[in-house]
């Protein structure tokens, strides 16, 4: 399969154009990570609403929903990136596939964790084995896969290829998640925010949930490019570019 | 104070208190871990990188 591709592809191809991209963008991210993490938790905590079943507890929301997306999210870019290594064999990809993996591990666990916390005073129960609870936690283990599977090889390209290929199969698991409230009988509710409708909540409370959303996104590009930025430093260890840092450092 | 009446009422959330800043607390220390895990992870490069430079140099 040969598909000409953009000149700022390859160019993204390149460990050191990366490195040097990166060092440029992450502290805007950060800032804006910072800034828009702290109004959406203030705002999700002390000025929106109570809801007017759950009470209070409806405020884990604003941080449940972003991190259960992003895990998705995350692991669809992890699928993409290791496809992308798989095929034109970029270097860079699978160097971002590996970051991918302990973030999104988080990000799952976090979710699980808030809709455990969240789960006792809504459903009576910490846990149930509920399609969308299950699919989840599916989730987190081909995470640990993943991480496990990358490091189980002498060779770094092979650890690269047969993660690339466990995260691909693993894809089956993300639709499986999002239909998952629609496909089987769930005490999870639907989503919040759909393409289609207006939320069906007040803007007091959707407005920190989506400042929270890309506030979570913008600090997971952080994580993301620095990650990636220690593993090219990691393997082009040999080339003059490392060295000349190293020495510097 | 926005939603609340007061300091004491932020703090306990109704009945949901213990269950709300658990929540946020893990979250905050997950986070952490994460930048800390990445400032650890590039120390120790650079660290395991010029200690490697510089046996290098001396058997050359």
């Amino acid at each position: 399969m040969k598909i000409k591709l953009p000149k700022w592809f390859y160019q993204l191809a390149s460990p050191r154009w990366f490195y040097d991209i990166t060092s440029k963008l992450s502290p805007w991210f950060a800032a804006v990570a910072f800034i828009l993490m702290l109004v959406g938790a203030v705002w999700g905590l002390a000025f929106a609403p109570a809801d007017y079943q759950q009470g209070n507890s409806f405020r884990i929301i604003y941080i449940h929903v972003p991190t259960a997306i992003l895990a998705q999210s995350c692991y669809m870019l992890m699928a993409i990136a290791g496809a992308i290594g798989l095929i034109w064999k970029i270097k860079v990809a699978h160097m971002i596939a590996k970051s991918c993996a302990p973030i999104g591990a988080s990000m799952a666990l976090l979710a699980l964790i808030t809709g455990a916390i969240w789960g006792k005073p809504t459903w009576g129960a910490w846990w149930v084995w509920d399609a969308r609870l299950t699919s989840m936690l599916v989730l987190f283990f081909l995470y640990i896969g993943v991480i496990a599977l990358t490091s189980a090889f002498e060779h770094i390209a092979s650890g690269d290829k047969a993660a690339a290929v466990l995260s691909l199969v693993g894809l089956v698991n993300i639709p499986i998640i999002k239909y998952s409230v629609e496909w089987w009988n769930t005490l999870h509710q639907g989503a919040t925010f759909k393409m289609t409708e207006k939320p069906a909540m007040p803007a007091d409370m959707w407005i920190p949930l989506l400042i929270m959303i890309i506030g979570f996104y913008c600090f997971f590009a952080v994580m993301l490019m620095s990650r990636t930025r220690t593993e090219v430093l990691r393997r082009e260890s040999k080339t003059d570019w490392v060295k000349s840092l190293v020495e510097r450092y | 104070m926005g939603h609340f009446a007061s300091f004491a009422d932020f703090l306990q959330m109704g009945k949901h208190g213990l269950y709300v800043w658990l929540s946020y607390g893990i979250t905050l220390l997950i986070i952490i871990y994460n930048i800390l895990s990445v400032s650890w992870d590039r120390r120790q490069f650079f660290k395991a990188a010029k200690r490697r430079l510089k046996r290098e140099r001396n058997q050359a």
